[in-house]
């Protein structure tokens, strides 16, 4: 009965996207106003009726209800209960229904938080993002849905895929779609201004903080994604420039590049047809994502479903949204005059040369992602494009991109003066440098070219952001005072490039001097690596409420003194017969010990991996500043007072641009 | 011309020939860094270029699998179904690489005709096969479903 009733909320959802991505649209062109005012209270009700699936299919999860068949695919009886909660996203049909929540979440946070806004232009963004809930719907009621039943019910579930089976499992998909489907937001906004005929100022400054809050979900699913990959498959690594990984960050880069030009385009008024382009590519991104994920195109570790004809659907679903946005693009956008101008050295400069580093970075990943699908398409062959290929056009890409972050904020609006940054960034430059070169030297006693590089992008745009940040208030009687009254969407904005600059050291010192090891090891085996003394212990059996696993113990310590004692196990899941690396990580701010186990090799001995890894706790930390900083970004009280500005004068807007 | 033509005009240029710069870079490097897939019967017929870097796919024969006492060298032989090829590899192997598996290695030919693999790749499901292993056995014939036993589920192929 409870399956069957969410499979009812789901079509009663799918009947009220419906409505709201049909009525209010016309409403809002024919200037009916009872049909501008239905888009509200079914953005509402929409999420509702997927929150009422959502919740009776947790409910059948919590109640082991093998007689549907994601549960019974998904589940076991012995699963804990937070794994039995975390698998409603184990799957497809599950992460689609994820998917759709996020999206009504989205739409009713914009029913709800859109009081100021115009109502036609609400009506036209809530209809854009009911259209695309209308696909998605469709999707999960034809080929995936979540709620089919079993003709008959097996005893038990085969088990959620233990390599799911983890604390970061819980968060980092929810942090991901939440991104991902932000992004929707931005698109529908970008959309409605370009149907609505009014692509200003106001636009960019109502889509802002939506598309700063989406990139900030993304940004810290990412961070947790990389994170779960380095501790969860048991070799250390922190990206794989897997298709998987890339389908998450093409979004982020083309998102980023939105967020920036979007300043622009709020603040100066020009680059609105570029970033409404971003908008649509930065959605389109997201749904490509989806497609690569979720149709079984791709060799990779996280394709795990598979089947053709949900791929079919998607690839088509995809081509109307990305044809259909820049079809109306190409009617609407020639009407669009940029009002403001600028010299060629000025922010608008720099803030398009980022926009350009960061699309030209995207393409590239973009192109080694699609390359090997596209030669297998054509039957010329089977490749694969490794890492190599990512790392050396990603990195050159990055450096003048970093290098720009402190000029960015610097430079003023309009114009500006090339000689007066020179002479201001003069000292920086020089401090950075010097600080490069003796820094790597010092903590480890060697260095290279590229540590240099790292290091010296990451300290310039530390000491640059301190320093902008110091001549916005040195001329204020009171520093202190000056500091306070700054606003909030300036922290965020220091606060996330300050966190780029903590990822790029990390990186840099974690890829340069990085001690890791696989050996062979007996009991009482020891081997020393950064300075820190390992010794293995042996291995003994241990029980888990799913799984067996060997533990290995390894006892680390420093000079003689015991630093801690980690544990390395191979758990052996009983349903899926599957065994799992849990690698035993001991990690402060400087440096993570890192140990996990192999295949025991027959004669007492096993095949153990040591890894000193330095300074990788920066690249969570980064990440996290970064989503931090753009959710404060966002919660500035500029975007609440700006509205109701705007509010007064929404004829004006709209007869200057028409 | 204006100076707002020519800014516009310098910006352009700049614009367009950085872009092409970074086109062809990027070029480049893909071309230097595909890696070609070849099946087991490819390698016994010699068709593997000497000194690339490539990925071979099939089963890990049964018994095959043998460990160099006191490292962790380990060789074993990968099948299509029609030819093996012997592989070495020195290092842990993935979770998942067990006798009867599908599994990806990639690395260089010796002057043996042997595999040196550098990295060894095994999914993370155990009913889950490579496509490049699928179409392998599929091209050689010889073998029904390859997927691990107890399972029926054929994964689909990408297309």
């Amino acid at each position: 009965m409870i399956p069957e009733l969410g499979h009812f909320a789901l079509i009663s959802a799918f009947s009220i996207a419906l409505v709201q991505g049909i009525f209010p649209m016309i409403g809002a062109h024919k200037g009916i106003s009872g049909w501008v005012a239905m888009a509200k209270p079914a953005a509402l009700a929409q999420f509702l009726f997927v929150s009422i699936a959502f919740g009776l299919l947790a409910y059948a999860f919590q109640t082991n209800d093998f007689s549907v068949a994601y549960i019974a695919n998904n589940s076991n009886s012995a699963l804990p209960a937070v794994y039995r909660f975390a698998a409603i996203w184990g799957g497809h049909e599950g992460s689609l229904l994820l998917w759709m929540l996020m999206l009504t979440g989205w739409g009713a946070a914009v029913a709800v938080f859109s009081d100021r806004l115009p109502p036609e232009m609400v009506a036209r963004v809530l209809s854009v993002m009911g259209l695309i809930a209308i696909g998605f719907m469709l999707f999960i009621l034809f080929t995936s849905n979540p709620f089919d039943r079993l003709p008959v019910p097996p005893m038990d579930g085969r088990d959620l895929n233990p390599l799911l089976q983890d604390p970061g499992l819980v968060i980092h998909p929810p942090m991901l779609y939440m991104g991902y489907v932000g992004f929707s937001v931005a698109f529908a906004f970008a959309l409605a201004a370009l149907i609505g005929g009014r692509l200003d100022g106001a636009w960019a400054r109502w889509s802002r903080p939506w598309t700063v809050v989406a990139w900030s979900f993304l940004t810290i699913g990412i961070v947790l994604g990389s994170w779960w990959a380095y501790y969860e498959l048991g070799w250390g690594g922190w990206w794989f420039w897997d298709p998987v990984e890339n389908a998450s960050f093409m979004p982020w880069l083309m998102g980023t590049a939105l967020i920036h030009s979007l300043a622009v385009a709020e603040k100066r008024s020009v680059f609105k047809s570029w970033t409404v382009l971003l908008a649509i590519f930065c959605f389109s991104l997201s749904l490509l994502g989806t497609f690569l994920v979720r149709s079984g195109v791709l060799t990779s570790v996280h394709a795990f479903a598979t089947d053709p004809t949900r791929g079919v659907f998607i690839l088509g679903f995809l081509a109307v949204v990305v044809g259909g946005s820049l079809m109306i693009y190409a009617w609407r956008a020639p009407q669009v005059k940029s009002t403001g101008t600028f010299e060629l050295f000025s922010r608008e400069t720099i803030l398009l040369a980022n926009n350009i580093l960061l699309v030209v970075a995207c393409i590239s990943v973009l192109l080694g992602t699609l390359y090997p699908l596209l030669i297998d398409a054509l039957e010329m062959g089977k490749i694969s494009v490794g890492p190599p290929y990512f790392n050396s056009v990603f990195v050159p890409i990055m450096i003048p991109l970093a290098f720009l972050m402190v000029l960015g904020p610097m430079v003023r609006w309009k114009g500006d003066s090339i000689m007066n940054l020179v002479r201001t960034l003069r000292v920086v430059f020089i401090t950075a440098l010097i600080i490069a070169l003796l820094a790597p030297w010092l903590l480890y006693g060697e260095t290279a070219p590229l540590a240099v590089l790292g290091t010296f992008i990451g300290v310039w745009v530390v000491l640059g952001t301190f320093l902008e940040m110091y001549h916005r208030v040195r001329n204020k009687v009171n520093i202190w005072q000056g500091l306070k009254n700054l606003p909030r969407s300036y922290y965020g904005m220091v606060i996330a490039h300050l966190g780029m600059a903590v990822v790029i050291i990390g990186i840099t010192l974690t890829s340069h001097f990085s001690d890791e090891r696989d050996l062979r090891m007996y009991p009482g085996d020891q081997k020393e690596l950064g300075g820190y003394l390992f010794t293995f212990e042996g291995v003994h059996q241990q029980e888990g409420p799913n799984y067996t696993a060997s533990v290995g113990v390894i006892r680390i310590s420093k000079d003689g003194k015991e630093v801690t004692s980690l544990d390395a196990a191979k758990r052996t899941y009983r349903v899926q017969t599957m065994p799992m690396t849990e690698a035993g990580i001991d990690s402060n701010l400087f440096r993570d010990l890192y140990v996990a186990i192999g295949d025991s090799l027959g004669d007492g001995s096993w095949a153990v991996r040591l890894y000193y890894k330095p300074y990788i706790f920066w690249l969570w930390l980064g990440g996290f500043m970064m989503g931090i900083g753009g959710i404060l970004a966002a919660s500035d009280r500029r975007y609440r007072i700006a509205r109701r500005i705007k509010q007064d004068a929404p004829e004006q807007a709209s007869t200057a641009v028409a | 011309m204006n100076p707002k033509q020519r800014n516009r005009l310098i910006l352009i240029t700049v614009i367009v020939v950085c872009v092409g710069i970074a086109v062809t870079l990027a070029g480049i490097a893909l071309k230097e860094n595909i890696n070609l897939f070849y099946n087991p019967t490819q390698i016994a017929a010699g068709e593997v270029p000497k000194d690339a870097s490539f990925r071979v796919g099939g089963l890990v024969v049964e018994g095959s699998v043998r460990r160099n006492p006191g490292d962790l060298k380990v060789t074993f032989e990968l099948t299509d179904g029609a030819e093996q090829v012997t592989v070495h590899y020195e290092g842990i192997l993935p979770d998942l690489f067990r006798e009867g598996q599908g599994i990806i290695a990639q690395g260089r030919m010796n002057a043996e005709g042997h595999v040196n693999a550098s990295e060894v790749l095994a999914k993370h499901d155990e009913t889950y096969m490579p496509p490049e292993v699928q179409d392998a056995l599929d091209k050689a014939g010889n073998i029904e479903d390859a997927a691990a036993p107890g399972t029926s589920s054929k994964p689909a192929k990408g297309y």
